[in-house]
């Protein structure tokens, strides 16, 4: 039995692609993408043809770290400054 | 109707099985099934106890913290068949009492993320024992008093009463969305052990916390209503990254919605968030507390606002 993540509960496929959109803006600051797929997982991408499907939020941030190879960090000032322009 | 759980943990000697014992005496307390988790070939708390029928159960030898923790969820597991069955008492609530050095986090996990036990049981309340006379020792002391809602300081009949004022402020430092309690000989009100905090997150203060050592909590007040997709992504991001430094968060959201939402975690554990249908009053600004080490609430809160505007 699978359970569904506390931060994507109750969202149908709109939720899903606009957090897909939202999460594309964090992402592309580390030259990555990300597509909702099927069955409530993401296809993660790098710019030189990487891929990684998550299954969801929590599984997400390692993968990504795992494709860049360097950590992530939602207080980085670079990322910061990045979603403020 | 789910059944709930009430976890009890505290530093070594400072007090649990004392409150335990005693509250075990009380009348509201007869239907409770209690799981005592001892360190040790030979397991002793639970006699003192001085109830030991079907509805207790020991797990010895190990830490539901670490390596019991498949058995917490088979006890609770079977606990449930056998009350179903008629084999055991019937009980309306579980008291969980860790041990000494147990981490709150993987056992908060534990709960909630197996498969069936959150159909059946509801973590209701974290309490923490603190020794009134010794204060908070060692990083476990730190992160059991975090998790906690509501703070039991114990040897209050022994303790210098300055030295109890001197602790109770340090508690509110590291962790002022709980209550704070003194129980002398173990006596504490049963009522107030069984619930979680009845704090307001708006009630509390928002100056910045003077240093002291350990952890510490910040308290950011938020104007505006925050997008929850993007509080999502933030929020699993920072976990994620920083989760060692963080030791629980508590928040109350204006999402945009009539009511608020209610998200709490403790480490990377993270309780279903509650949507509520409404605010209690006119003030509806969001309320964040994050206890942790060595992060800053000016570089928290403009992340968090930077991520807002990625979703806007």
């Amino acid at each position: 039995m699978s359970k569904e993540h506390w931060a994507e509960a109750g969202g149908g496929a709109r939720a899903r692609a606009f957090r897909a959109t939202a999460l594309n803006r964090v992402l592309d600051h580390y030259g990555l993408s990300v597509h909702a797929w099927a069955a409530g997982a993401y296809v993660l991408r790098d710019r030189k043809g990487g891929t990684a499907v998550v299954s969801d939020l929590g599984a997400l941030w390692v993968e990504a770290e795992r494709l860049i190879g360097a950590p992530l960090d939602p207080l980085d000032p670079s990322l910061v400054e990045a979603l403020q322009r | 109707m789910k059944t709930p759980i009430v976890l009890l943990t505290g530093f070594l000697g400072s007090g649990k099985t004392t409150v335990l014992s005693r509250l075990l005496q009380r009348p509201e307390l007869g239907e409770t099934a209690v799981i005592v988790n001892e360190l040790g070939e030979v397991a002793i708390d639970h006699h003192l106890l001085r109830r030991v029928d079907e509805r207790t159960m020991v797990l010895s030898s190990g830490c539901v913290c670490c390596e019991l923790r498949g058995d917490l969820s088979d006890e609770l597991r079977d606990l449930l068949d056998r009350r179903d069955a008629g084999e055991i008492p019937s009980f309306r609530r579980v008291l969980i009492e860790t041990t000494g050095v147990a981490r709150p986090a993987p056992i908060v996990q534990t709960l909630l993320s197996d498969p069936l036990l959150p159909h059946h049981y509801s973590l209701d309340a974290i309490v923490a024992t603190v020794d009134g006379e010794h204060g908070l020792r060692g990083p476990e002391a730190f992160q059991q008093a975090a998790a906690a809602d509501t703070l039991v300081l114990t040897k209050s009949d022994l303790a210098d009463p300055r030295r109890l004022d001197a602790l109770e402020t340090e508690l509110a430092r590291l962790n002022p969305a709980a209550r704070t309690v003194r129980a002398s000989f173990g006596e504490v009100d049963a009522e107030l052990l069984l619930t979680g905090s009845d704090r307001d997150l708006r009630d509390l203060p928002t100056e910045p916390i003077e240093h002291t050592h350990g952890p510490t909590a910040l308290v950011l007040t938020l104007d505006g209503a925050i997008d929850w997709t993007s509080f999502g992504i933030w929020l699993t991001m920072l976990l994620h990254a920083r989760g060692q430094q963080i030791l629980r968060i508590k928040g109350l959201l204006d999402v945009g919605a009539e009511g608020p939402v209610l998200v709490s975690c403790v480490q990377h554990a993270v309780y279903p968030p509650v949507h509520l249908d409404s605010w209690p009053d006119e003030d509806r600004r969001s309320r964040l507390v994050l206890i942790g080490h060595d992060i800053d609430s000016r570089v928290l809160e403009t992340s968090l606002r930077a991520f807002g505007r990625a979703a806007a």
